[in-house]
């Protein structure tokens, strides 16, 4: 299998109506492409996690996707309030999410430990009031013991 | 059991994906946080849920959820019909609590 595909998309801050459209729409791309399902479903939650707060916290975001035959390289790159305290956002259960995000289900505070669950190379950089910036790298090649 | 046997035993109204109902329910998952469902829910679940707008459809159609159940005789939105008929997931109403239709579902699923 000769696995190679890169590609940007770009997402709109605020647009709930689109959740997890671009994300659903990754998945389908990688499921053609061949990508194995228990990779499929790591890079799911990671793209969607990552989607989703794009558009509940910053003005517009891109999330970069590509992939080889070794590894799926995601990155979430936004335009927004940035992140105060990376290590407490980190944190399960911590969130900010307003009530509006909570009524729609959002706002759990499971959204970056479930990424950095599913990934098995995670970085994150961000700076306030500029935005945020998440590397996500999920090896096709090495036997790891599926995560999720 | 496939869907079609669960709607009928349970007495589900089917809102969409009708064409969907002979897939095999594997297991179940009930919860109101996507983010958990993203994380707990596994391939083949029936999704019981409150939640009626259209952003459970990406959940089910990312995690290839056999469907979903929306509790206390709530209808989805118009437009999580219409995503939900675009993405082929099946979607059923039933007038019973989480907790009634979950204690149903356990002794047909498990
Ligand atoms: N792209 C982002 N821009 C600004 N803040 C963010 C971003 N992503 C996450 N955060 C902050 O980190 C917190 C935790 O994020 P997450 O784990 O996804 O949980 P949740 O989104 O459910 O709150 C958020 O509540 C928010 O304060
Ligand atoms: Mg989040």
């Amino acid at each position: 299998m000769n696995l190679s595909y890169e590609n940007s998309f770009e997402i709109q801050g605020g647009n709930f109506k689109k959740a997890g459209d671009i994300s659903v729409q990754i998945k389908k791309v990688l499921q053609n492409l061949g990508v194995p399902r228990a990779i499929l479903r790591r890079v799911a939650i990671a793209v969607y996690e990552s989607e989703i707060n794009i558009i509940s916290y910053a003005n517009k975001g891109i999330i970069h996707i590509q992939v080889s035959p070794e590894t799926v390289s995601i990155e979430a790159e936004d335009e927004g309030p940035g992140i105060e305290n990376i290590e407490l956002a980190m944190r399960a259960g911590y969130s900010t999410a307003t009530d509006k995000i909570r009524e729609m289900g959002f706002g759990a505070g499971m959204g970056i430990p479930n990424i950095i669950n599913c990934s098995d190379t995670f970085n994150i950089t961000s700076e306030v009031n500029k935005g945020t910036h998440l590397t996500m790298i999920i090896q096709l090649t090495n036997n790891q013991e599926e995560k999720n | 059991m496939d869907l079609s046997s669960i709607a009928e035993k349970l007495n589900l109204r089917i809102v969409c994906g009708h064409q969907k109902l002979s897939v095999q329910v594997t297991g179940g998952y009930v919860g109101d946080l996507l983010s958990d469902v993203m994380a707990n829910s596994r391939e083949g679940y029936i999704w019981i849920t409150r939640q009626t707008h259209q952003n459970i459809v990406a959940v089910a159609s990312l995690k290839e959820l056999a469907g979903i159940i929306l509790v206390n005789g709530k209808d989805p939105e118009e437009d999580t019909l219409e995503k939900a008929t675009a993405e082929g997931i099946p979607i059923f109403v039933t007038e019973l609590s989480a907790f009634d239709i979950v204690g149903e579902l356990y002794t047909i699923v498990s």
